[in-house]
């Protein structure tokens, strides 16, 4: 009976994970398109960009990639370049890894290989309602992974077709900051959480202003998680 | 066929490296807060992190691309306060598109 209950359970949140990120696949769509056909342009083969889709898995670092490559490949600084892209997914992996610590470790381990912007973002809102289990988590994460490794592919076979595809024209390319607008408010306690938003706003746009590169990012998530610690009450212990 | 398999040994190096830089920031956090206690400070720091992090990423965006993308960003945060998340998304999309062509008239 509890076998066919969690059977049940475990379906009906695979389902309600594709729900959620069905618009994020749609808005992912021209983006993906755009980044096989730049890949096109700077030489990589249909199976190359597939391949860095496939296993890489984050678009603002494979973007970045693209922008710096040039023959012969400079393997050494794209990894790092892509290291301190992805740095902000270390506090995020901790903040939904305590979240989520009823699917145990290594299905955590498995789960967070797929840890994009939108799949955290979705999975965070869910745990704060329900609780993300490892089924949601997944039911977010496949759609979207099959959807970027295949439409980077398309992309890079159309390749010249598109590199004037311009997916700000239509809007299109507003979903992304709609969505994390829409999760922002989703968060809201209040006074305190307007200071951690102005603090982070704040510090990304002046470090984006004066630093290239994504360290924005980084910028804006420490100064608002900084803010945080500095006003919270130290004698108030942990659940 | 097989053609279509080839892949330069550099590009392999670069593609599997990013995998695993990538990889490793994403199982970090989770490793880091098995050994840090959650009380006080420190649970206040990691539960802003979702706020914190979303803010930083579309900040630029919102507040420093141009008036379309910052007016679409109120009228997306007004209609958040309200709806569902998929009409949010509607919501932004097509008010990014209409202040964006609004703008152009003027």
């Amino acid at each position: 009976m509890s076998d066919v209950q969690t059977n049940q359970t475990t379906y009906t949140d695979f389902r309600e994970g594709m729900r959620d990120v069905a618009p994020l696949v749609i808005a992912a769509f021209p983006i993906a398109l755009v980044f096989g056909a730049l890949a096109a342009q700077k030489g990589l083969s249909v199976f190359e960009t597939m391949l860095m889709s496939g296993v890489v898995f984050a678009g603002g670092s494979q973007f970045v990639a693209i922008e710096f490559w040039t023959q012969p490949v400079p393997w050494i600084a794209l990894i790092f370049s892509a290291f301190l892209v992805n740095i902000r997914h270390v506090l995020m992996s901790a903040s939904l890894g305590s979240k989520t610590r009823q699917m145990g470790f290594g299905r955590q381990m498995i789960a967070f290989m797929f840890l994009a912007d939108e799949v955290w973002a979705l999975s965070e809102h869910r745990a704060r309602k329900t609780g993300a289990s490892f089924a949601y988590m997944m039911g977010l994460a496949l759609p979207f992974y099959i959807n970027w490794v295949v439409v980077t592919g398309v992309g890079s076979s159309l390749g010249a077709l598109l590199a004037d595809l311009d997916p700000s024209k239509w809007g299109f390319d507003f979903a992304f900051p709609a969505i994390f607008i829409g999760l922002i408010m989703g968060f809201w306690q209040g006074n305190r959480t307007g200071m951690i938003l102005a603090a982070s706003g704040l510090a990304a746009i002046a470090c984006k202003a004066f630093v290239p590169g994504a360290w924005y990012i980084a910028a804006g998530a420490t100064a608002g998680v900084v803010v945080a610690a500095f006003w919270a009450d130290p004698k108030q212990s942990g659940v | 066929m097989l053609e279509f398999f080839h892949i330069d040994p550099l590009v392999l190096a670069a593609i599997l490296g990013m995998g695993a830089a990538t990889y490793i920031t994403r199982i970090a956090g989770l490793v880091l807060i098995r050994y840090v206690e959650l009380t006080g400070r420190t649970r206040a720091a990691l539960e802003a992190v979702p706020v914190a992090v979303l803010m930083a990423v579309i900040a630029p965006t919102i507040l420093a691309t141009g008036p379309a993308e910052t007016c679409a960003a109120v009228v997306t945060m007004l209609a958040a306060t309200r709806l569902p998340l998929l009409a949010v998304v509607i919501t932004g999309v097509i008010s990014a598109a209409a202040f964006r062509y609004g703008f152009t008239l003027f």
